[in-house]
């Protein structure tokens, strides 16, 4: 399997990965491959566990007021803050489009 | 032209009414200064870890049972990722794979031909309620190009609850909407309040022609009360009608309804499939919920969600409360549902009926043709009526006692309104109300109105 352009496309969007040059793309691909192996166990038959906690006791907190009321601590990791509120651009900010980008594999 | 079948289902945001957030202890208020209802989990800093509020549990499972859903003892969390300034951690825990409860239904009540004695009984399919955060709250400076973020919503506890689409317009959506917030509102586990937030709804909307497969669905978000999701709704489905029948096509989108305009519009931010890359949340194990029969043993019975017990402890619902006015007092069927829909007026009814010897059947006219007119009128709850439960009796025992007619109670009555602080009483005196009981007075009356009309009487003799 190899990664298309548009895979690769799309993951920049989605994860805001940035895989900067050819050989960031080529160890994804050598990456997926190493994870594929996964495929050649048989689980027929296996419940699919997907945590090792899936047997813990899952912790039920009592409804009460413990926390909260931090409002300065919490701004002082705000680069840009209006009276209480954090600031942020007016919308997402989509990535340039694939083309503006294309130069990233061209390095090496 | 052939006809059209509009097909409407529902998503339903409802707020868990819980003194802290659903996976942590920040307090959970409406309208506080920003970012001071906040914990360290909330604002998404490294090293924090979710723990789940009891309550919010309780919350569900109550909710679950009053809508008949199968309740799933072992429940999943996950991670739904999408990049918005309100979400800090880029993800929301939800439950997409395994919720708490599903199949479920909901009926609800229409009138035909905006009829109330013509009703009529529909059902939507639950097709599930499900735990999630909420996120916090953006608020657009469009003058400063920016968005300002306050989080002290992000993290509330919400039970989504989904509705299948099987409603076909805008009246039927928001029939079926309200009666979700009465139950949610009898249970407690929501207060509902939509202009508060506590209860957003989002529409799915679809047309096609009988017999053909379901068309292209849009969703319709920021829909703030009730009234406007029947507009949204029924804007939409015309909306897809003229575009379709103008050879155009519906694409799969989000829009917004636009209150001002009454149009729905497409949503910025939301061009484009998202693709949500649900994965299992790796820090919360399975809920495990337990009934009398799997209730184990020696376990700490605050760590036990125990569905019999809830089940045991449900209060009545809307449709049993009617039921049973509509059976303790006579009632029509129509009657309790304007009972109920108002805020306190069962128990302005209820208390009205303690107090005087009048059939119930005849109070009932009186607190909604009457009492109830005059309240809308003046755009006031119950709760604000200057006339009060024992003013209204105590006009109605006179009303009884045929002291007065009703003509006269109306007068009565009006006057009342004005809250001056008379009783019923005072008033008819004083403005001379009082029925004539005397027989030879009566008498007298009526022979000098005949005196006085001697050619009608000799013309009505005649015949």
């Amino acid at each position: 399997h190899r990664v298309t352009v548009d895979v690769l496309d799309r993951l920049e969007q989605l994860a805001l990965v940035d895989f900067r040059d050819a050989e960031g793309v080529q160890r994804l691909q050598k990456a997926i491959q190493f994870a594929d192996q996964l495929h050649e166990v048989n689980t027929d038959g296996v419940e699919p566990m997907d945590s090792v906690l899936e047997d813990r006791c899952l912790y039920l907190r009592e409804d009460d007021v413990t926390e909260g009321n931090c409002t300065k601590e919490l701004l002082r990791n705000a680069r840009e803050k209006v009276e209480e509120y954090f600031v942020a651009p007016p919308g997402n900010i989509p990535l340039p489009k694939l083309e503006e980008r294309e130069t990233f594999l061209q390095g090496s | 032209l052939a006809p059209w079948v509009p097909v409407v289902g529902l998503e339903i945001h409802a707020q868990i009414s819980s003194n802290s957030k659903l996976f942590s202890g920040s307090q959970v208020q409406f309208a506080a200064p920003p970012n001071s209802l906040v914990s360290f989990f909330d604002a998404s800093l490294p090293g924090t870890l979710p723990v789940l509020n009891r309550r919010c549990v309780e919350a569900a499972v109550m909710t679950g049972l009053a809508l008949n859903c199968s309740i799933n003892k072992k429940s999943l969390f996950d991670r739904k990722h999408y990049f918005y300034a309100d979400l800090p951690a880029g993800y929301q825990i939800t439950q997409q794979r395994v919720p708490i409860a599903v199949n479920g239904s909901l009926s609800y009540s229409l009138c035909i031909d905006n009829k109330m004695s013509q009703m009529v009984t529909k059902t939507v399919r639950i097709k599930q309620i499900q735990l999630e955060q909420d996120s916090g709250k953006s608020l657009h400076d469009d003058t400063r190009n920016q968005t300002l973020v306050d989080l002290n919503r992000a993290g509330v506890g919400l039970m989504e609850v989904v509705m299948e689409p099987d409603m076909c317009c805008g009246e039927e959506a928001a029939a079926a909407v309200r009666e979700l917030q009465l139950i949610l509102q009898t249970l407690g586990s929501s207060q509902a309040v939509m202009a508060e937030g506590q209860l957003r709804v989002d529409a799915n909307v679809s047309v096609h022609h009988p017999g053909e497969p379901y068309g292209v669905r849009t969703e319709v978000k920021n829909i703030n009360s009730l009234r406007f999701l029947a507009k949204a709704v029924d804007y939409e489905i015309q909306r897809q009608i003229e575009e379709l029948e103008n050879g155009g096509t519906i694409l799969n989108e989000t829009r917004a309804f636009d209150s001002r305009l009454g149009c729905t519009m497409p949503m910025r931010d939301k061009e484009g499939k998202q693709d949500y890359r649900f994965m299992p949340e790796p820090n919360l194990p399975p809920l495990i919920l337990y009934d009398a029969k799997s209730l184990p043993a020696n376990m700490n019975h605050q760590q036990v969600v125990n569905i019999d017990w809830i089940q045991d402890r449900l209060p009545d619902l809307p449709s049993v409360k009617r039921a049973k006015l509509v059976e303790q007092y006579g009632i029509l069927p129509e009657h309790s549902f304007t009972l109920l829909n108002e805020d306190g007026l069962t128990e302005f009814f209820e208390n009205v009926v303690k107090q005087t010897h009048m059939k119930p059947k005849k109070v009932i006219g009186w607190i909604i043709k009457d009492l109830l007119s005059y309240l809308k009128q003046h755009s006031l709850t119950v709760k604000e009526s200057p006339v009060s439960p024992f003013l209204l009796a105590d006009l109605l025992n006179l009303l009884e006692k045929k002291v007065i007619s009703s003509t006269a109670a109306k007068q009565v009555l009006a006057e009342l309104w004005k809250g001056e602080g008379k009783t019923p009483l005072e008033i008819v005196k004083e403005k001379n109300l009082e029925l004539l009981q005397d027989q030879k007075e009566l008498e007298q009356i009526c022979q000098a109105v005949i005196d006085g009309q001697e050619n009608e009487v000799i013309m009505v003799l005649l015949g």
